[in-house]
């Protein structure tokens, strides 16, 4: 069923009644070429790109909750390719041009939204450190602009320009960087795999990977009994270190939860995604009108998707502190997320020491503006078994051979980046 | 028009009328009113439309799970939107508007969506809006988002007072209803720390609804005499106003207490809200039951109201909810009203149970239709008549009030915040609390009680456990007899078949029956997609009123038990709460800690202009008279200090005392290079690394003493290098005896640099500072003229002859007068970090510019600082891998643009000339850039790759996000007196 | 554990005072302990859902360094030592 306008009215005119399942619900079949392990955007966007990308449909995608249930589910929205690294640039700006058509592919009105993205600054260092990134960028053929104050005013008003502690000195500005309706990702790329013969199987947790004696992945062993496998790859982004585990995998991963936070729903007045330079906050107010909030982890590690008041107290001190308005209105509901922080803050697209085992994490807080280019990437890496060209410094490997993607330059201790 | 207000009865004060206006209009209420009983009594129903097809709404609740009266109160910079009227205190001149409509409340615009409504089924965004692409930017989106949100963010400041507050004690008592009250009895008399606390302006929770008799006395005037027992315990605290919204690790309770919004004009001596942090050993949730609502066509129609509601308006603030109301109900709730409501004189036009037995008796008065349900309600903005359905006859009946009971979900939600499901109880028919411990217990209907005589005993049952559990001698509390309650039972009804119209589970988002069947059949099966699918249970209510409806309803389509289906997640907040509490005092100029140097108040006499450096301010540039832009005084400043002579103040350097036998041994381990025989008198240089190799920061460290040394770190890494060389002393090195402290503070440093150095602070100090008996990098105390002992450090930042004078803090700023003075016929000069840059640049010094976070030592010239030869320093491990020791490493070097005049930025890229621009031809960045006044010249240092091979190549500076492109010539980073003459002078 | 931390020097305390570093398992090598070790201390993380050491500093407090033992998933604390001593203990000294 092709979803379009004049769908809504045919099938409104039946009552509604005729709409067809988003996806199927089927059992497992005894064995698949690829098994993704993970239900969330990058392991059906993974199995979307496998399908759509390179014709592997035999393919099975694991979920132990229900589709979408993880970060893609929970994260602030944000799409954006406002990176400083070779390593990554390239990679989000694949991901952000993936974005942009995005919704006809896969024909899925995921609501992605080009508002814009502001870096706030508010030293002439940090402005020197952002002229980089922004140079960094169009280096790469991408939008970046450098907004001074006034510029930032203008686009602004609300901001706090004349009684901050840490004054607003300009922005860097990316024009097509933006938000998209996170739930309608996972299930834009979960009906786009289910069409075109993926296998999409919730509550089906996996309980361990079972290989011969080589070392060659055979299959897993789920809640619902043993599934065969030529290829195995997991996506399983805040809990890759357990699912690693069951392979014998030693990963440069720490698990951490990260908040967020909503308001309840306002009038528009916040029209662009801004990022606040003096801490670390960024704020974008949805078409539902909530203002969304992230901020930083909790800083220590945590399988819990919850965090604590005192992060979300600090978060709102900023908040306060940047758009004075705020203080009158109210926060409606906090959550938590859990999070791979890798030791350099950058993601890992890899083959592993095991022949068919693949491996897609270390997400730290950025992985839904990921989500196409990811699932596009190890989609290759699976079919060819050679890294995509924007993801090939992205490697397992690198923290051994100091091949280092540190965009934060913080070192390895994942909690700081 | 007529008032609704009863004659007698009511916690209100009729002596005390108030004034307040709604849409402009102005209306008289009641003290003890809230905004919605005062509507209510003016016969005011309709007070909001709904989200998404602007629906005309009217009062359900009469509580915090409201998810129609919506209002914003206030104005200007004190309006608050989204405020529930239900809950809101009314105030004399109170002024309140309805929101999310167009033109106005009674004529909106937008209402025309629920025509559309077939076109507008769950999830309809998700199917169109797709084309062209770029139209959703453009046209869909802008329209979307017009229709966005319910009221409006003012965007001034907030004029109001906030603050945070911790509290402390044995039980935490939430709730002050039957249970909460007895529970603190109970807790109180055994000598426990008690706090009580409850969302509502008045103590007492449902007593204050309830028509029952509670040993001998109105159940209002029996809460009433509890409250005043327990105001005479000094181990309880009684928080009136205080929603407790979060459970959190460690029984640490987030509450917020509205102190003065109940009041036209706050005093500023009090905050509007306080913040709490409760940390209770132990705790009971007695927060009561939800009524539920009841899904049917039209249930939306002002008019209609829980049960619960239209009691609580009844006896508590002396309203009548209509002046024919009809009741529709599953259990014992409906004969409850029924009987209170004739009791007081209103007319009960049809009791319509949906059961068709039930011990419930009806008043005599009142007809009651058994079996029977409420399929349709007819009215524009407000009721007119239900259709009332009995086996198939349909039957018309004109009402003006709508009252419905679905049953009671108790109130589980803070017990499930932090992981655990609520349990669904199928003989309850509800979803209990979960067990989380004996720490923290529900009490009462909370627990899943119903009687009131259970809900006391219950409360004080529980608290005397977890009394006794502390070690509190608790007795057994006298229950008082109950007369005059009702049994509040309940058969499940989800939804009413052959329901005609549109029958909502979210009031607020409008998600309908239909919506839910949608879902369903389009496989968001899982309860939390069919939520996130259909945004039932996202509203500012977060499914208070509705998710157990949605649920059950689910369940239904399904054919499965409510059980099976299960919750959403719980979370905070259990309502929502004022971003101006959760900032409290931190906001605006305070939001974080200011630090001034020792010497603010020399650099302020002398005309300094300060910049944030983090929480410093720190001085930049000291202009003069007839200097027109900072350049000018800058290039004063730098060359005064290159010719004679400045005073720049460099306080903020951290600086750690370290102590200890095993002091040099430890400097060696946490520096590459070497530390262990630095002669006592000494200063030296020092590179700290991380583990991984990459340079973490720099500083000098001076040996005082034998076991003595100063270490000095950079302004920005001070208390992370502190930190960092506890855990290498405590966690890594614990057998070294080596100690810290923090210096920071105490000493007031100053530059003074120039070849007027020594000549201008000989003037000043005892000592002989002769090159020969104070040479370049001695380090030690010295005695000022004037008897001040001070710490003298012959290192040099700018490249000059320089010392750095460390005295303690509080003679900063007369030393630095001092010196000024003996320095006046040299010129001697204030000069700022500004100067103090472009002096390090000129002379190729890094800053974290440099360092940052990615550069090795080699990186940036100082490879030599590598001892290799140590067995062990942090850092060297993992410093020779391969990719920190790669060829085409970016290195630094120095550029000279080919035209001196053309201007270099930091944060500039490089590429090779005539190269395209692309990641792959970045050879890379200016990591800092200034115009040199010695050079007269625009100079920088960049990071370039395999820089140190490429001097004299010419190299194009690529600065597209400022629009310029600059020739320039790679160069040595040392642009000025490379051989470092002027430092041995 | 994430709202009060119980600071062996100092009581119970909230975690506002504290700053966290990460793993307190992994143990800094031997001068000598090769590349794959050194490797294996900076980088690698048994992550283990469940019952964790982490190093935490009191750094408005006493300013010592911690080992935090607790469950990363329920946030039970189980026990809070000086780091200085589970490091001796770890090397064999007594503490």
């Amino acid at each position: 069923m092709r979803y379009s306008a004049f769908e809504i009215v045919k099938q409104a005119f039946s009552g509604n009644r005729h709409w067809k399942p988003a996806w199927r619900e089927p059992q497992p079949k005894p064995h698949y070429d690829v098994i993704i392990v993970g239900g969330g955007g990058h392991g059906l966007s993974t199995a979307y790109y496998l399908a759509r990308e390179f014709g592997i449909t035999n393919v099975a995608v694991l979920e132990k909750g229900y589709l979408g249930s993880g970060n893609v589910g929970r994260n602030t929205t944000i799409i954006r390719s406002n990176y400083l690294l070779e390593g990554n640039e390239p990679f989000y700006e694949f991901s952000l041009k993936l974005w942009e058509g995005l919704e006809q592919d896969f024909n899925y009105n995921a609501m992605v939204s080009q508002r814009g993205i502001v870096n706030l600054f508010h030293s002439d260092g940090q402005r020197d450190q952002y002229a980089r990134r922004g140079n960094a960028m169009k280096m790469h053929g991408v939008d970046a602009e450098l907004l001074d104050r006034e510029g930032v005013r203008k686009m602004m008003p609300y901001l706090n320009f004349d009684h901050a502690r840490f004054p607003i000195l300009g922005g860097l500005y990316q024009k097509r960087a933006g938000t998209a309706r996170h739930d309608a990702v996972a299930w834009g790329y979960a009906r786009g795999a289910d069409s075109r013969g993926v296998d999409l199987i919730q509550q089906c947790e996996v309980t361990g990977i079972r290989r011969d004696e080589t070392g060659r992945v055979l299959g897993v062993e789920t809640s619902k009994g043993f599934i065969g496998c030529n290829k195995l790859a997991l996506a399983t982004a805040g809990h890759t270190s357990v699912t690693g585990k069951m392979a014998g995998l030693d990963l440069p991963i720490e698990t951490h939860v990260l908040q967020a936070f909503v308001s309840e729903g306002l009038k528009p007045v916040i029209h662009n995604v801004i990022t606040y330079g003096a801490g670390h906050f960024y704020i974008s107010q949805s078409d539902k009108g909530g203002l969304v909030f992230g901020a930083d982890i909790d800083y220590y590690s945590s399988y819990a998707q919850r965090g604590n008041l005192a992060t979300v107290e600090h978060t709102i001190e900023e908040g306060v502190s940047l758009i004075p308005g705020l203080s009158r209105a109210r926060v409606l509901r906090a959550w938590g997320g859990v999070m791979d922080m890798s030791m350099d803050g950058s993601p890992i697209i890899d083959r592993t020491p095991i022949d068919n085992l693949y491996i897609n994490c270390g997400w730290c807080y950025g992985g839904f503006k990921a989500t196409p280019a990811s699932g596009f990437c190890f989609a290759h890496l699976i079919a060819r078994d050679e890294p995509h060209y924007t993801a090939r410094l992205l490697r397992l490997d690198r923290f051994q051979r100091g091949f280092l993607v540190d965009e934060g330059g913080k070192g390895p201790q994942p909690n700081l980046h | 028009m007529v008032s609704y207000r009863l004659a007698a009865g009511g916690l209100v004060n009729r002596g005390n009328a108030l004034s307040f206006t709604f849409d402009g209009k102005i209306y008289r209420g009641l003290q003890g009113d809230t905004l919605a009983s005062a509507l209510l009594a003016n016969g005011e129903l309709l007070v909001g439309r709904s989200f998404k097809y602007h629906r005309p709404r009217g009062i359900v609740t009469a509580g915090s799970a409201e998810p129609n009266a919506l209002v914003t109160i206030g104005a200007g910079a004190r309006s608050e939107p989204n405020t529930r009227a239900t809950v809101a205190e009314l105030y004399d001149g109170l002024a309140a508007a309805s929101q999310n409509r167009w033109p106005s409340l009674a004529f909106d615009i937008g209402a025309v969506n629920s025509l559309l409504s077939p076109f507008l089924s769950a999830g309809f965004y998700y199917k169109t809006f797709m084309w062209p692409a770029a139209f959703w930017e453009k046209v869909y989106e802008p329209l979307i988002r017009r229709a966005a949100g319910l009221g409006r963010l003012v965007t001034e400041a907030d004029p109001d007072r906030y603050e945070k507050a911790w509290a402390h004690c044995d039980l935490l008592v939430i709730g002050s209803g039957p249970a909460g009250l007895m529970a603190a009895l109970a807790a109180g008399r055994a000598g426990a720390r008690v706090i009580l606390v409850d969302e509502g302006f008045r103590l007492g929770g449902s007593l204050l609804s309830d028509s029952a008799v509670v040993g001998g006395l109105k159940a209002a005037d029996f809460a009433g005499q509890v409250l005043a027992e327990l105001a005479t315990l000094s181990n309880v605290t009684l928080m009136a106003r205080t929603t407790v919204f979060g459970w959190y690790d460690d029984m640490v309770f987030g509450a917020v207490e509205k102190v003065q919004k109940h009041v036209a004009h706050p005093t500023p001596d009090l905050p509007v809200e306080r913040l709490w942090r409760i940390v209770a050993k132990r705790a009971i949730l007695a927060a009561g039951a939800e009524e539920r609502p009841l899904v049917f066509g039209g249930n939306d129609r002002p008019g209609v109201m829980t049960a619960g509601a239209a009691r609580t308006y009844l006896n508590r603030y002396g309203v009548a909810v209509g002046q024919r109301v009809a009741i529709f109900t599953n259990g014992g709730s409906g004969y409850g009203l029924a009987r209170d409501l004739t009791d007081s004189g209103v007319e009960v036009t049809a009791l319509i149970d949906a059961r068709r037995e039930s011990a419930d008796i009806a008043p005599e008065s009142v007809r009651l239709i058994r079996g029977g349900a409420v399929t349709s309600t007819r009215g524009t903005r407000a009721l007119k008549s239900i259709i009332a359905d009995r086996s198939g006859f349909e039957e018309e009946i004109a009402c003006d009030a709508l009252a419905m009971s679905g049953g009671w979900s108790p109130v589980v939600h803070l017990m499930c915040q932090r992981g655990a499901r609520p349990v669904w109880s199928e003989e309850r028919q509800a979803f209990l609390a979960p067990d989380v411990g004996a720490a923290f217990v529900a009490a009462g209907s909370a627990a899943g009680l119903d009687r009131l005589s259970a809900c006391l005993r219950d409360g004080a049952d529980k608290a005397t456990v977890l009394a006794r559990d502390l070690g509190f001698a608790a007795y057994e509390t006298e229950i008082p007899d109950v007369a005059g309650d009702y049994d509040p039972a309940f058969a499940p009804l989800w939804y009413v078949p052959g329901s005609k119209g549109k029958a909502f589970v979210d009031f607020q988002n409008d998600v309908t029956v239909a919506d839910l069947g949608l879902s369903q059949r389009e496989a968001y099966s899982h309860v939390e997609m069919t939520k996130r699918y259909t945004t039932g249970g996202m509203a500012t209510d977060q499914g208070k009123l509705g998710n157990v409806n949605t649920i059950g309803i689910v369940a239904g389509m399904r054919g499965v038990s409510p059980a099976e289906i299960g919750t959403t997640t719980f979370r905070p907040f259990y309502t929502p709460v004022s971003f101006g509490a959760m900032a409290g005092t931190a906001r605006g100029e305070h939001s974080r800690p200011v630090r001034r140097s020792p010497l603010h108040g020399w650099a302020a006499r002398n005309g300094a202009v300060f910049v944030e450096a983090g929480l410093w301010y720190r001085s930049s540039w000291f202009p003069r008279e007839g200097e027109k832009t900072w350049r000018e005084a800058v290039d004063r400043e730098v060359r005064t200090v290159r010719a004679s002579a400045g005073l720049c103040d460099v306080s903020t350097l951290g600086k750690i005392e370290i102590f200890g036998l095993g002091a040099a041994e430890f400097l060696n381990r946490v520096y590459s290079n070497a530390f262990l025989k630095l002669p006592v008198g000494k200063a030296r240089y020092g590179l700290m690394l991380r583990e991984d190799g990459i340079v973490y920061d720099d500083g000098t460290t001076s040996r005082l003493s034998e076991n003595h040394y100063v270490l000095t770190t950079t302004t920005a890494y001070a208390t992370d290098v502190m930190a960092h060389l506890e855990f290498a002393a405590q966690a890594l090195w614990p057998h070294l005896d080596v100690r810290f402290a923090s210096s920071s503070d105490q000493w007031a440093q100053m530059s003074i640099a120039g070849p007027k150095a020594r000549i201008i602070l000989q003037r000043v100090v005892e000592d002989d500072l002769s090159d020969a008996a104070f040479p370049f990098l001695s380090a030690r105390e010295v005695m000022l003229k004037g008897g001040l002992a001070a710490r003298l450090f012959r290192i040099s930042f700018s490249g000059e002859l320089a010392y750095e004078l460390a005295v303690p803090a509080g003679y900063g700023e007369a030393v630095a007068d001092a010196i000024m003075e003996a320095g006046y016929e040299e010129g001697i000069c204030a000069y700022g970090v500004e100067a103090l840059n472009v002096l390090r640049i000129e002379k190729g010094h890094v800053t974290h510019n440099e360092l940052d976070g990615r550069t090795t030592a080699d990186d940036v010239g100082l490879g030599r600082m590598m001892a290799m030869q140590k067995p062990d320093f942090i850092g060297k491990h993992l410093s020779t891998r391969f990719g920190l020791t790669a060829a085409d490493r970016l290195q630094m070097v120095g550029l000279k643009p080919v035209e001196a005049d053309a201007e270099i930025k930091a944060g500039a890229h490089l590429l090779k000339e005539n190269a395209k621009p692309s990641m792959v031809n970045d050879q890379g960045f200016v990591s800092s850039a200034c115009y040199s006044p010695t050079l007269n010249s625009f100079i920088a240092l960049a990071m370039l790759k395999s820089g140190r091979e490429r001097y004299g190549e010419k190299i194009v500076v690529w600065d597209a996000l400022r629009g310029s492109e600059v020739l320039a010539e790679v160069c040595p980073p040392v642009f000025v007196d490379p051989d470092n003459k002027n430092l041995h002078v | 554990m994430a709202s009060l931390i119980t600071c062996p020097h100092c009581g119970v305390r909230p975690k506002e005072e504290f700053s966290i570093r990460g793993d307190a398992v992994p143990v800094r090598p031997a001068p000598n302990a090769g590349a794959e070790a050194w490797y294996a201390y900076v980088y690698v993380r048994d992550n283990p859902k469940g019952r964790i050491e982490e190093h935490w500093h009191h750094t408005a407090g006493c300013r010592r360094w911690l080992v935090v033992e607790r469950d990363n998933v329920t946030h039970t604390v189980f026990s809070v030592r000086d780091a200085a001593d589970v490091a001796k203990a770890r090397s064999g000294e007594v503490a």
